[in-house]
């Protein structure tokens, strides 16, 4: 019996594309709703920049120094959920079962990483706009509507190397230590890169290296933004590209070979 | 459907080695539509590693894998499964009714939400946050996913497990009413009785192969042992001592005999005992069966066959 059956043709089940769009769709808006709803996730997130720009840009400086600062903790406060939506989510869904039971569900390819990025870029463009807030109101930092829109882009986009990153640290750690060794490579490589003290002050060594870090890279796109930043951006831009490139490719074979 | 020779999945000569571990050795399997096969072992038997194959999360080292006659890893093929996983953690701050319409988007013509909550007895949980529910209301969401995109193929993988005596006869009947809509069904369970009251099939696997196919009845019928039971005065050492006993043992005042030649030790026992009383005899059950048949294949394992962790 079992010769007879085997080359029987698939009865095709029409899947229209509109509602292979729409699981995207629903996808993104369930990854969205789902962090919306947990504040200890969230609140880290948007609190971490807004808390220190607080202090550095409107309490202790003024002036040109707030503005600075507005790029510095811009790009912080960017990085953040794209490190942590994508690296803390994915460590613990891969422990958990559920990436499993999406992989084995027709759920479209692509729609988890993509619901994952939305979510990331919407918090990252909520950080940069909480900040341009207290930029504008608290530290007085005038911004022309291009620049706040420039800023803008930078974070809804900027975050996207970040996603990548934390995606690949999402596949090489389970569970509860995604989150210990994000911290380990966000607090350093945001020091390293200038964002919490200018390079200027730091040692000559550190100064020389900053440009490793995509973050550097980053910064200089944020300080374009608010109009410190008079050189070409078109290489920042094509690095951080570069590394998106670079993190995603490791990250989806990890994500094939291992689960 | 159309054709009820037509496989909706199916294992040939599937390998899956883990470094030195052989999880799968050559494991043969045919799901038929419309039917529920149980797949019953041992853990380490090779069950999950089939079941992930069929659902496309591994590739087989040699053999193959088809789900409609289809490489499961291609979408189409998946679209028309229904998964329920043995564990896995749903995002907690999403409600029951968003988790049903997210998993129904991924299908061409799913049930309404209502429809598929009610199917699995959650319509009455449809707002609340899948993390405030219970371990069984939880199971019970997971069987609704599963079920919700109209599946021609459900796969259950250990379905009742944390689930009370209640919960699982509703979950029983509504897989009963999935198989009657013409839905097949890859059960794995360790519930034997679960197997009895719902399978068409039986599947026992042992070191990543399929040791033995067929309905309840033939696996049954595949021991030849029964039970005597019954209240003597005979002693234990006696009948204990009788050739055609296996075993005897007390439980009460209750005698439990297990023998292949069930007339010939009641005419014993009646010869010994003319007092004797409430005597039963029975075929020996799924659970017996099922020991014989895993610890048979224990005893006569190939050099290669080894265990799956």
């Amino acid at each position: 019996m079992e010769t007879v059956i085997s080359l029987v043709p698939a009865q095709p089940v029409a899947m229209p594309p509109g509602r292979v769009f729409g699981a995207y769709v629903a996808e993104a808006r369930s990854e969205c709703i789902r962090y919306m709803r947990a504040p200890s996730f969230i609140l880290p997130m948007l609190l971490f920049s807004t808390v220190f720009y607080v202090m550095f840009g409107v309490l202790l400086n003024h002036g040109d120094a707030s503005r600075y600062l507005l790029a510095s903790y811009g790009a912080f406060g960017i990085i953040g959920p794209g490190l942590f939506g994508f690296g803390v989510s994915l460590a613990s869904e891969r422990d958990g079962g559920l990436l499993t039971l999406k992989r084995a569900l027709p759920m479209p390819p692509g729609a988890y990483l993509l619901g994952k990025m939305s979510m990331a870029m919407i918090a990252a463009t909520i950080v940069i706009m909480l900040l341009i807030l207290i930029g504008i109101f608290l530290a007085h930092v005038s911004l022309t509507a291009t620049q706040m829109l420039a800023l803008i882009v930078t974070g809804a986009l900027g975050v996207l190397p970040f996603c990548a990153l934390g995606m690949l640290v999402g596949t090489l750690v389970k569970g509860q230590g995604a989150p210990g060794l994000l911290n380990l490579i966000y607090l350093p490589m945001a020091f390293l890169s200038g964002l919490w003290l200018p390079l200027s002050i730091l040692p000559p060594v550190l100064q020389n290296t900053a440009k490793i870090w995509p973050s550097y890279h980053l910064n200089q796109l944020t300080l374009a933004a608010v109009g410190l930043n008079h050189e070409p951006i078109i290489g920042h831009v094509l690095v951080l590209a570069g590394f998106t490139v670079v993190f995603l490719f490791l990250a989806t074979r990890r994500l094939r070979r291992y689960g | 459907m159309p054709n009820t020779n037509v496989p909706v999945a199916r294992l040939a000569s599937a390998v899956k080695r883990y470094g030195a571990i052989t999880a799968l050795d050559g494991a043969e399997l045919v799901v038929k539509p419309g039917e529920l096969l149980a797949l019953l072992g041992p853990n380490g038997a090779g069950k999950s590693t089939a079941i992930s194959l069929m659902l496309g999360l591994i590739r087989p080292d040699a053999g193959s894998v088809e789900l409609f006659g289809q490489d499961p890893q291609k979408i189409e093929a998946r679209r028309r499964i229904g998964v329920m996983l043995q564990s896995a953690l749903l995002p907690p701050t999403l409600r029951v009714g968003e988790l049903l319409r997210l998993t129904a988007s991924y299908y061409p013509v799913p049930r309404p939400v209502q429809e598929a909550a009610e199917l699995a007895g959650v319509a009455d949980l449809l707002k609340r946050p899948y993390g405030k529910l219970s371990g069984g209301q939880q199971r019970r969401v997971q069987f609704a996913l599963a079920l919700c995109g109209r599946p021609e193929l459900l796969f259950l993988d250990e379905p009742t497990v944390g689930m009370d005596i209640e919960a699982r006869q509703k979950l029983w009947t509504a897989i009963r009413r999935l198989i009657a809509e013409g839905c097949a069904v890859v059960l794995t369970t360790h519930y034997l009785e679960e197997a009895e009251a719902l399978a068409d099939r039986v599947c026992v696997m042992a070191h990543g192969r399929v040791i033995h196919e067929g309905t309840v009845d033939e696996l049954r019928a595949r021991v030849s042992l029964k039970r005597i039971r019954c209240i003597t005065i005979t002693s234990i050492e006696k009948v204990s001592a009788w050739p055609d006993v296996v075993e005897a043992r007390l439980e009460g005042e209750r005698m439990h005999i297990t023998t292949a030649e069930a007339e010939i030790v009641v005419r014993q026992l009646l010869d010994a005992d003319t007092q004797l009383r409430e005597l039963e005899v029975q075929r020996a059950g799924l659970a017996e069966a099922f020991t014989e048949l895993t610890r048979d294949a224990e005893q006569t394992p190939t050099a290669d066959q080894r265990e799956a962790a």
